[in-house]
């Protein structure tokens, strides 16, 4: 019964006029070509505007090439190869999500090199201040390692 | 000592930072070079404007030219228009694509305005336009002798934009080509 | 003449300014207790004249007097009363006198409720305060100056506030925003003066904790307003695009997230000395670089002011000078106010320390992500974009590593405890998350695994605090002794922590399960979304104060139980002609119902419209303001509000000794 329905609306967008501006309403032939429709025009960057995705856009050529993005999906084409299209047209700056490679490389990795450096400032950390604390407890006898305890939890209880 | 580098660390971190930031206050973000750069005019096969024939990309071979993206409604392209056909009579050749713009209209521009083009390519849809990584007008390609992107300006070509960017690299272009 | 007593209102400002930041300093440099005893009453006198000049810019607004060339760019005769007060703030020029209003706001508050603080360290503080003051005022009346005139020949009539500000969001989200960024002054000002005092003790960091509390809240708040209107303003039902000028409130939000953490340990446990003083150096140098992220142009951005290198230039030059001469301070003095405590590998100090580590990770991803389209091109190496996939798929999975920690922290001990007791302690509580994490989600279908996970994380989370809570409710013989044991500290954190989960729900839940449809509609049809009947009544034209708009009536019904009447707007201003979307939106607390209209389609009244439907997606803003209230709540607790007569002898030894 809904299908139908947006079957009709089809037909009557296809059929009207190209007064569509902001929200277009294009009809896939396939449930996940609209859902790679959506996230494409999330990851192509408007090459006219001030830091919009084309989904968000209404510029005229954000329009053109969400329109131009829907035809490539009907066609069959892989997500990279729509991306490569634009990009030989429109230059890296189209692309939100950088490719992996040339300059880029630095952007990945840097997450990657700060969080290892992160582990290890971590472990260096505790690996300096742990120490003293095993040489200050061992020497305590059996016995006054439990008061501490006591006390320890005590003060924590209380704080 | 090793101690104490650690401690520069963020300063020298910042250093590069204000460093990077300075020299990107004399950039420009929003100015974008052409992905096409070194790369030969994309194929294409469109009608003229106002003549019977269609157009390819051989037709723009031979020379060094300049590829004009223009539009009936584009409010620049009115305000470009009267130094094209000064350098026109310069003897530039200059070539104009007709971007998703109305045949009538676009006539009725040219007769009324002057025609500084050598032919125009009706890009109705705007296909050649988006093989071009065209994304407004006016915008001005400068091709040499063989159909190759050599520079692309974004914006209205007037005496500046000429003398500082254009002509130089037009002069250079058309010299080479013409050394043995 | 109102304009120049306001002019002359900033420039008086300026120079009182110039003396806090001066004549105390010296004081405490030469131990001249007269020196130093002005800085409060500068204070007090930068507040009174920068208000002067606040409200005489306010006062030509309100008044319509466009003589003055920032009343005439950005406002209009028709502006409702309320927009042309918050207009006040929708420009470069008139943002900053309301950031040197919240500054000297801070400073005043500084000078009033510090009188437990030795004047030694209060007298450094404000004039560190003071030298920020100088640097905005004089930004402001050298290169912004709010209060330049067109005489003669004033305009008619302005044009216009940019419609898009024309919302209550305008009212709150900068005052809120700015009470955040310039709060980290607050705490910037007291790392500095420990470094020049070359003393840090836990008295420092119990002074220094509720200024940070407060301040955090306040951007927190302001973040979360940014999203929320976004969200109901721009149309699209987004609500965070990692766009610079965002990112640039978020990364002290991360480092001030940082900085509160770690001075619970430095007040606690006298430790992570050197780092508290650094976070508290970065979250401030990172409100500064936000200013100068947004006003140079160097970045582009949909946020961003009307730009001009020439004023980046001065931001520039000015950030060079806090942030430059701040980590020189720290790198020659830090080891004289670093602390050798120690502490075992398992303990609530390690915990922590993951804590600082993993937002500083973050913060640092995020400063990257957002300059290096600017580093790639002030290397000549092209153009390339940064956006919303990149920092989603880097920043997501260190909060994804974050949370396992966040829920051991609250239970686990300071110096030294033992992973046996944790497993004691929160064994139920991890198996009741994993069992919420594989359940729960089949509530919603489809079932979606990401979704799976946040649930078991924020389960965890939850879990975790209620065991903790019902601990220290049991420990003690009597529930009201030991409810005694839950200090405003510690509920603080519960409700803060309570509200992080509740935002990372929120945020999963909604990127998750949103469902968008874009079709044309007719009055008479309707369509099926997610189980709710969107169906197109009629549309009709309205007119408002100063626009006109196409309305469409929407009436949603859910099973033929009528849900809501829902009237989207395509508004055209008068006086700029400009076309918005407004959308409408029914909320709710489990789900959103969205619908915005786009262009009509052909001449038979139908108009091209977007439906949304997003579960969840309010709990991500009301766990930011969860997190707001833990805050406030935590500042409340007694240990600060404990008026100590100020220790002779001590101030004595502060005075020789430092």
């Amino acid at each position: 019964m809904t299908l139908l329905r947006l079957l009709l609306l089809a037909g009557l967008v296809l059929g009207a006029a190209r007064a569509l501006a902001l929200i277009e309403t294009y009809e896939f032939s396939k449930p996940e070509l609209e859902a790679r429709y959506q996230q494409l025009s999330e990851e192509l960057r408007c090459p006219k505007c001030q830091n919009q995705n084309i989904a968000d856009s209404n510029a005229p050529i954000a329009q053109d090439l969400r329109k131009l993005l829907h035809q490539q999906l009907e066609q069959g084409a892989s997500d990279e190869e729509i991306l490569d299209y634009m990009v030989a047209r429109y230059g890296e700056f189209v692309r939100y999500r950088p490719r992996f490679g040339g300059s880029a490389v630095a952007l990945w990795l840097a997450p990657v090199l700060l969080f290892i450096a992160g582990i290890a400032v971590v472990l260096l950390t505790l690996r300096s201040r742990a120490k003293t604390t095993a040489a200050g407890t061992a020497a305590l006898s059996a016995e006054e390692q439990a008061r501490l305890r006591a006390l320890l939890e005590k003060v924590e209880r209380d704080s | 000592m090793g101690h104490r580098l650690k401690l520069f660390l963020p300063l020298i971190l910042f250093t590069l930072l204000a460093i990077t930031l300075f020299r990107g206050l004399s950039l420009d973000p929003s100015e974008m070079p052409s992905a096409l750069i070194d790369r030969p005019l994309p194929a294409f096969s469109l009608p003229a404007l106002g003549q019977a024939r269609t157009l390819t990309e051989v037709d723009v071979l031979g020379q060094v030219a300049l590829l004009n993206v223009w539009a009936t409604w584009c409010v620049s392209c009115r305000v470009e228009h009267p130094y094209l056909k000064q350098l026109a009579d310069q003897g530039i050749p200059i070539f104009g694509i007709n971007y998703k713009d109305d045949d009538a209209a676009a006539q009725r521009w040219l007769d009324e305005l002057g025609n500084p083009y050598r032919f125009n390519i009706a890009d109705r849809e705007g296909s050649l336009g988006l093989d071009l990584g065209v994304y407004g007008a006016p915008e001005t390609y400068l091709l040499d002798a063989k159909g190759v992107v050599r520079y692309r300006h974004v914006g209205v070509v007037d005496e500046n934009v000429w003398r500082t960017v254009l002509e130089p690299l037009y002069r250079e272009l058309t010299t080479q080509g013409s050394a043995p | 003449m109102i304009p120049e007593i306001g002019h002359f209102a900033l420039i008086i400002a300026l120079c009182l300014a110039l003396i806090l930041a001066l004549v105390p300093a010296w004081g405490a440099w030469r131990g001249n207790r007269v020196a130093m005893a002005l800085a409060p009453s500068l204070a007090i006198g930068l507040l009174v004249f920068i208000g002067i000049s606040f409200s005489c810019l306010s006062v030509a607004f309100l008044q319509d007097d466009f003589s003055v060339k920032l009343v005439a760019s950005h406002s209009n005769s028709l502006l409702p009363p309320i927009y042309k007060f918050s207009a006040v703030w929708g420009n470069h020029e008139g943002s900053l006198v309301l950031w040197a209003l919240i500054l000297s706001l801070w400073t005043a508050a500084v000078a009033v409720f510090s009188s437990q603080l030795p004047l030694l360290v209060l007298s450094r503080v404000l004039a560190v305060m003071g030298a920020i003051a100088v640097g905005f005022l004089s930004f402001s009346l050298l290169t912004s100056n709010p209060f330049a005139r067109t005489l003669p020949g004033a305009p008619a009539d302005g044009s216009d506030l940019n419609p898009l500000l024309q919302d209550p969001g305008l009212i709150i989200h900068p005052p809120l925003l700015y009470m955040g960024y310039v709060g980290f002054s607050v705490a910037f000002s007291f790392a500095i003066a420990a470094l020049l005092g070359g003393r840090l003790d836990a008295s420092w960091a119990r002074w220094s904790r509720p200024w940070t509390n407060i301040a955090w809240a306040f951007l927190s708040l302001g973040i979360m307003l940014g999203s929320w209107w976004a969200y109901y303003e721009l149309g699209w039902g987004g609500w965070w695009f990692w766009d610079p000028v965002e990112n640039a409130s978020f990364m002290p939000w991360l480092a001030g997230t940082a900085l509160i953490h770690s001075l619970a340990a430095t007040e606690k446990r006298g430790l992570f000395k050197s780092w508290t003083v650094l976070l508290a150096i970065f979250a401030f140098s990172l409100s500064l670089l936000g200013t100068f992220l947004v006003r140079s142009g160097v970045l582009t951005s949909v946020h961003a002011f009307a730009t001009d290198p020439a004023r980046g230039m001065f931001i520039l030059v000015f950030l060079a000078i806090v942030v430059g001469g701040s980590l020189t301070l720290y790198a020659v003095r830090a080891p004289a106010v670093s602390s050798r405590v120690t502490f075992a590998w398992v303990s609530r100090e390690s915990l922590l320390l993951c804590n600082n580590v993993v937002f500083l990770v973050a913060v640092l991803t995020v400063l990257f992500g957002t300059l290096f389209p600017l580093i790639v091109d002030a290397l000549g190496q092209g153009k390339v974009s940064v956006g919303p996939p990149y920092f989603n798929a880097v920043f997501v999975p260190l909060m994804a590593l974050l949370i396992p920690v966040m829920g051991l922290g609250p239970v686990s001990r300071w110096k030294s405890d033992a992973v046996s007791r944790w497993r004691h302690e929160l064994a139920i509580p991890a198996v009741l998350a994993v069992l919420c994490g594989v359940t729960l989600p089949l509530l919603h279908a489809p079932y979606n695994v990401w979704v799976a996970l946040a649930v078991l994380l924020s389960s965890w989370l939850v879990l975790g605090l209620a065991r903790d809570v019902w601990q220290r409710l049991r420990s003690r013989p009597g529930v009201a002794r030991g409810r005694g044991r839950l200090t405003p500290g510690y509920i603080g954190m519960l409700i803060a922590h309570l509200g992080f989960a509740t935002s990372v729900i929120g945020i999963v839940a909604t990127s998750q399960y949103s469902i968008e449809h874009d079709l044309k509609m007719s009055p008479g049809e309707s369509q099926v979304l997610a189980g709710y009947e969107f169906r197109f009544v009629a549309l009709t034209q309205v007119r408002g104060a100063n626009f006109l708009a196409d309305e469409a009536r929407f009436e949603v019904t859910r099973d033929g139980v009528s849900v809501a009447a829902m009237t989207p707007q395509k508004r055209r201003y008068l006086a700029s002609g400009q076309v918005m979307t407004e959308a409408a939106i029914d909320a709710g607390l489990f789900r959103d119902l969205y619908v915005a209209m786009g262009e009509p389609v052909g001449d038979s009244g139908a108009w091209a419209m977007r439906l949304h439907y997003k579960p969840l997606v309010r709990w991500m803003w009301l766990g930011a303001i969860l997190m707001a209230v833990g805050a406030f709540t935590a500042v409340l607790d007694q240990r600060y509000r404990r008026h100590r007569a100020p220790v002779h002898g001590s101030s004595e030894v502060a005075l020789h000794g430092a």
